[in-house]
């Protein structure tokens, strides 16, 4: 083996430990950022060793135990440590202060358990919705803090500032580590899914920069959803993410043309839609549904997203169906947002002027006003009645409300473009 | 990025039939790798001697029954994985051969449809 494969293969070892290793420590910390601190000093004495005398069997338990007694070493070294990492150093020393790798453990329930902990910890409401995203991508994800700021275009000290805050704000609040009671349940899901849709989101149609669509966060995204199906098989709304998501990713081949353009939905070549994916994705749905979950709004999104997924051709689409389905979500999730999608269907199933109406009504909708989506579809439905003044105006505008380059192209370009 | 892995039952690479206690823990791998999101459909196959060959040349068809191999009942498997690149999908393999025992597994990068 070349010395850059070993490393690359001990890198990897270590992404694919890292959450279940800072999931361990913080169950036995109580604080992830010295959970954390722990895991890279393990990290450190992994990369020192493991080239030499190579990756251990069970490099989890190694990783595991090696932090454990640094925790031990640094509490014996320091006298003015914090107070959380003196009352664990103590308790580790009256422990003896040996232990040997438990090679059960890395299969067991604990960590399975310890890993909803953090996934909840990471994702709780106390925190910033940009501070949460970041925690989970550097903590679950065991992506790099350069890794997180180039996909979301900030600089890197700021998203290791965001983690910083993050963490030290958890500490500071005594966040414990745990999966919130029944009675917080809900509202704290919400948070962990709104995370995870976020990220897909991100990576689905960024909102800023000239990168479209950034392949790698939508994976994080979608993985992170898989993950939590499996720590959580009977929340119905965590099955109908992912059946939005796996629906939604199986179009990421079909979303841009070779030049990099976006494809809208209905021009797709839907011969390169993933298949797997989206029979991964009616499953889950389905598993959403056996559980009563029929009317979150993520699996209501879902159903949507399967509407189109179970069309070969445009043509096919069951229009109605999705208006149906809209008016739902307009019920659970009132939104202008959602109104204007409804707006859509309903010109796809009863006419450009049946849809115009209600766009116009959103027009006057002070939350839409800088929503380029807007005045897009205006734009496309009075192209479609003949209005063409009117459409290029809409799309001009819409042009200039996207931060996004290749999207903005996009709309600059329908703006010039002959209607036919 | 999606990759196919699969030992093939290949006669150059011969693996042994499975114990109960390795399935037992192939049944654990196999889970340890669906929870974390990286595998996304596995399977077996049935052994080579009761394989099948379709050729198609000049517009004919040959279909070929097997056994293509010797006598030896060799077995094999697969699985498709989703990792973020080769590195992590090399890694899941070899904790899948080190539950099946010697042998070979060959990687293979799946592009989309």
């Amino acid at each position: 083996m070349t010395h850059a494969r070993t490393h690359a293969a001990i890198e990897t070892v270590i992404r694919l430990e890292s959450p279940r290793l800072i999931a361990g420590l913080a169950h036995y910390t109580g604080d992830i950022g010295l959970a954390e601190d722990l895991a890279q000093d393990a990290v450190v004495a992994a990369l020192e060793q493991w080239p030499a005398e190579g990756v251990p069997r069970n490099p989890g338990a190694w990783l595991t135990t090696v932090a454990k007694r640094r925790a031990i070493d640094s509490f014996r070294r320091s006298s003015d440590l914090n107070r959380k990492y003196a009352e664990l150093g103590r308790t580790l020393a009256a422990e003896g202060g040996a232990w040997t790798p438990d090679f059960d453990r890395a299969f067991s329930d604990d960590i399975d358990d310890d890993l909803l902990r953090l996934i909840f910890t990471a994702c709780h409401p106390l925190l910033s919705v940009p501070s949460r995203v970041a925690l989970t991508l550097r903590l679950l994800g065991g992506l790099t803090t350069a890794e997180i700021a180039r996909a979301y275009l900030v600089p890197e000290p700021t998203i290791a500032q965001r983690i910083v805050r993050a963490k030290k704000a958890l500490s500071t609040a005594d966040v414990p580590f745990e999966v919130p009671a029944a009675d917080q349940r809900a509202p704290r899901l919400a948070s962990v899914l709104e995370v995870i849709y976020l990220i897909f989101n991100e990576g689905y149609s960024a909102t800023a920069g000239d990168d479209w669509m950034r392949p790698a966060l939508c994976a994080e995204a979608v993985r992170l959803g898989r993950v939590l199906a499996q720590l959580a098989p009977a929340e119905p709304e965590v099955h109908g993410l992912v059946a939005l998501l796996e629906i939604q990713a199986s179009r990421i081949p079909a979303r841009t043309d070779a030049a990099g353009e976006p494809v809208l939905l209905l021009d797709q070549d839907r011969s390169r839609w993933d298949r797997l994916l989206i029979s991964r994705g009616l499953a889950a749905l389905q598993r959403a549904r056996d559980l009563g979950g029929e009317r979150g709004s993520y699996a209501l999104q879902a159903s949507i997203a399967a509407c189109h997924a179970r069309a070969f051709r445009p043509g096919e689409t069951d229009w109605a169906e999705i208006v149906a389905l809209y008016e739902v979500l307009a019920e659970v999730m009132p939104s202008p947002v959602v109104e204007l999608n409804r707006a859509v269907a309903i010109s796809m199933a009863y006419g450009p002027q049946a849809g115009l109406e209600l766009v116009d009504q959103l027009t006057a909708e002070p939350s839409l006003r800088n929503y380029h989506l807007l005045p897009s579809v205006r734009g496309d439905l009075l192209r479609k009645l003949g209005r063409e003044e009117e459409a290029r105006a809409e799309f001009a505008r819409a042009a200039t409300l996207t931060n996004n380059e290749r999207e903005r192209h996009l709309s600059a370009g329908r703006a010039g473009e002959r209607s036919v | 990025m999606k990759f196919f892995g699969y030992t093939m039952g290949d006669p150059n690479a011969p693996v042994e039939p499975p114990s109960p206690e390795m399935y037992e823990r192939m049944g654990a791998f196999i889970e340890e790798a669906t929870k974390a999101g990286v595998l996304l459909a596995t399977g077996g196959f049935a052994p080579m001697s009761e394989a099948v060959k379709i050729k198609y040349t000049d517009g004919q068809f040959t279909v070929l029954d097997g056994p293509f191999a010797e006598a030896k009942e060799l077995v094999g498997g697969w699985g498709l994985m989703e990792t973020r690149d080769m590195s992590e999908a090399i890694e899941w393999t070899k904790r899948f051969l080190a539950i099946a025992g010697d042998g070979e597994s060959t990687i293979r990068q799946v592009y989309g449809p």
